[in-house]
């Protein structure tokens, strides 16, 4: 027998004990199927415009920096400032995410824009993130040639740029956006959700930023809940 | 990892007197239960959200054949590969084989107690593999070669002046005269070296806090990072993950992530939430060019059924260990094996035996902390009562306790004999307490008097107190 069959099979002899397998089938199945929704934290249900306040006050709340710019075309501009203002060298790491892409990085003369992924050099990164979460400040990220996953983690600076109309109120809104985004090819290899900049309380429980991953994460904002 | 549980009492002697450990030890009780205890409160829903975990591992317990089937056919879809491991050494030689496949001479690995639990490193090491840590805590305590010594802040036993010590033994390409005098520098210098290790490994292990059947995602909670770039960066990343970690959507996973967070470190989310489903897509510029998941059983699946199956609710947050007197006092490592604490002593008779591991649910008092604040409402002094009784009932408590039991045994079955026992001998114990009303020294209790002092119990029973109470009442009435 293989070890599969055997671990099943000792699993089994408990299972069904009670009800037969084709009523446990049909109660995974279902539950697998239309996925019910538990507690929702009154929090995350909020009018479009409260949850984006929310959403910046929660990430605020654990040492993320949040600007609000009116239009994709002011990323650029926020850009370029966020690194002279932190004394960094004018240079980013993009993925081919069209949004960024479409944005006026041209007009930055002395901003130096890279593409692809992250080689572990880049001080800075920039990703269009799919969605906000509210409740808890989070953001969403999904990999690909769009936003690639080095991206998250290797740079010194995380930029995040997400649509004041994508922050949803609560992580179940958030999962809804992901399945309905990846109904055709299927889940993303990655799916990163980022609740501020990394940290480790590893040395006498004393919390430090920067830890592996990025030392600083600035969210920008963009345009008006919707 | 060699299981030193045996020796329960002699190792939490030694605990007792390290000065290290006791200093390094009031990091746990300062901060977690503090933390713990306002993200708590900072939710309404706290409470019903712990229900809510509770019943949905509990419904996935009931199905978990079918679930583990559902999540092996998403794995598949995505592209990924499960490998069921029966044994420890099964799920090390299935590692292995992957390893060897992809020629593999390092490995970086995330942090993950069922790695401690199979004891691989060890083997990789034996095997002529380098294993890396990079966890923080777990970093340190591979140049200090221990194990952990908590299930989510591996080095809380670790002070910082010893850190100092070992980067300075073990980093000696760096200058000498570097200052290492704050966390800051330490983190510095740990997460430069570590930078180089993620490019060079062609194996990245992590563990898994959730396995979601409807997705084929394996999911890591953490807050460095470290865990992000070990699976990104390497050519195969494998999950190491046991059968009770599967749930069945990821609206459930919501669900558990909202109690997970709060309950170990007090945050309201970790930094890092990840879903992994299968290895990198045609066009990925990055991720692993393979993804496999390793299932690990070792005794879990006999646990089903069985009065110790609500420990397979566990999540691993720490917090019955964050609150627990007894850890606070002789830390994790005293316990003698890869779980300490309150889960430690309910988890490590079942996947060991009780016959290695029975001190281990003795050493409680029984307060219940743990079981208030474990998010998936686990009873575990039930659960260590229940160990205590198949000890007892298999014999393996020594002589002297074993009498000891039966004598009071005698006298608690005849209520009268034992009133009147108390009668005769509380006057004499309250005569003998002295000014302090306190013992400290009594015959036959030399042991337990050592440390402590016995109050002296007042000149009556409580019985008779009670009565006396019970007959003023009466009086009063009109």
């Amino acid at each position: 027998m293989s070890a599969r069959d055997a671990i099943l099979k000792r699993i089994r002899a408990q299972a069904t004990a009670g009800s037969g397998r084709g009523d446990r089938a049909k109660a995974v199945a279902d539950r697998l199927a239309k996925h019910p929704h538990g507690v929702i934290p009154q929090r995350g249900q909020l009018e479009p415009a409260e949850r984006v306040k929310l959403f910046i006050a929660k990430a605020e709340g654990v040492q993320a920096t949040v600007q609000s710019v009116k239009s994709g075309d002011d990323v650029p501009k926020a850009v370029a400032t966020y690194l002279r203002s932190r004394n960094l060298p004018a240079s980013i790491r993009i993925g081919g995410d069209k949004r960024l892409k479409a944005m006026p990085w041209d007009k930055q003369k002395a901003l130096e824009v890279k593409t692809g992924p992250s080689d572990g050099d880049d001080l800075a990164g920039v990703s269009h993130g799919l969605c906000g979460i509210a409740e808890t400040g989070t953001l969403m990220l999904t990999s690909g040639p769009d936003n690639p996953t080095t991206i998250n983690f290797l740079p010194e600076h995380h930029i995040v740029v997400v649509d004041a109309a994508d922050v949803e109120g609560t992580l179940e809104d958030a999962f809804a956006r992901l399945r309905k985004a990846s109904r055709r090819k299927g889940m993303p290899r990655a799916v990163n959700l980022v609740t501020g900049p990394s940290r480790s309380g590893d040395v006498e429980q004393k919390i430090i930023l920067g830890a592996h991953g990025p030392k600083a994460l600035h969210i920008l904002v963009v345009g008006k809940a919707k | 990892m060699q299981i030193t549980s045996p020796t329960f009492k002699k190792n939490a002697r030694a605990a007792l007197d390290d000065r290290q450990l006791q200093r390094a030890l009031g990091n746990v009780r300062s901060g977690f239960i503090e933390k713990r205890a306002q993200a708590a409160a900072g939710l309404p829903e706290f409470e019903e959200l712990r229900d809510r975990a509770r019943d949905i591992k509990n419904h996935t317990l009931a199905h978990l054949d079918l679930y583990l089937e559902a999540y092996e056919n998403a794995v598949a879809e995505a592209g990924g590969k499960v490998h069921w491991a029966q044994t420890a050494a099964d799920a090390r030689g299935i590692v292995l084989d992957i390893c060897r496949r992809a020629g593999a001479r390092t490995v970086t690995k995330g942090k993950s107690m069922i790695t401690e639990e199979i004891g691989l490193n060890e083997f990789l090491e034996y095997s002529g593999i380098e294993p890396v840590e990079t966890d923080l805590g777990e970093y340190i305590i591979q140049l200090r070669g221990e194990h952990p010594s908590h299930i989510i802040a591996p080095a809380v036993h670790v002070n910082k002046d010893q850190v100092e010590e070992d980067f300075r033994r073990v980093h000696t390409h760096l200058p000498p005269s570097r200052d290492l005098s704050e966390p800051e520098d330490l983190l510095g210098e740990a997460r430069r070296v570590l930078r180089s290790r993620y490019f060079e490994a062609d194996v990245g292990i992590t563990g898994a806090n959730f396995l979601v059947a409807e997705t084929g995602s394996s999911i890591i909670v953490t807050n460095e990072g470290n865990g992000d770039l070990t699976q990104t960066l390497g050519k195969v990343h494998i999950v190491m993950a046991s059968i009770e970690k599967v749930v069945p959507t990821l609206e459930d996973v919501s669900q558990i992530l909202r109690v997970l967070a709060r309950s170990a470190t007090g945050q309201e989310m970790s930094v890092y939430t990840t879903l992994s489903t299968g290895p990198r897509r045609e066009k990925d510029p990055d991720g692993p060019d393979e993804y496999h998941v390793v299932l690990l059983d070792n005794g879990r699946s006999s646990m089903l059924g069985t009065e110790f199956q609500e420990m397979l609710r566990c999540i691993r947050c720490g917090a019955c260990m964050n609150h627990c007197p007894v850890y606070h006092t002789v830390g994790g490592h005293a316990y003698g094996w890869v779980y300490p604490g309150p889960m430690g002593a309910v988890l490590t008779p079942s996947l060991v035996g009780v016959d290695k591991s029975g001190h281990l649910p003795n050493a409680s008092t029984f307060c219940g902390r743990c079981e208030a604040v474990c998010p998936m409402r686990i009873p575990l002094p039930k659960m260590m009562r229940h160990w205590r009784e198949r000890e007892f009932e298999r014999g393996l408590n020594p002589a002297t306790q074993r009498y000891g039991l039966k004598g009071w045994a005698f006298f608690a079955k005849r209520p009268r004999l034992y009133r009147f026992a108390t009668s005769m001998a509380i006057p004499i114990l309250s005569a003998f307490g002295g000014a302090k009303r306190r013992f400290s020294w009594l015959p036959l209790a030399g042991g337990w008097t050592k440390h402590r002092e016995l109050p002296a119990p007042e000149s009556r029973t409580f019985m008779q107190q009670w009565a006396q109470r019970e007959a003023l009442k009466q009086e009063a009435r009109p």
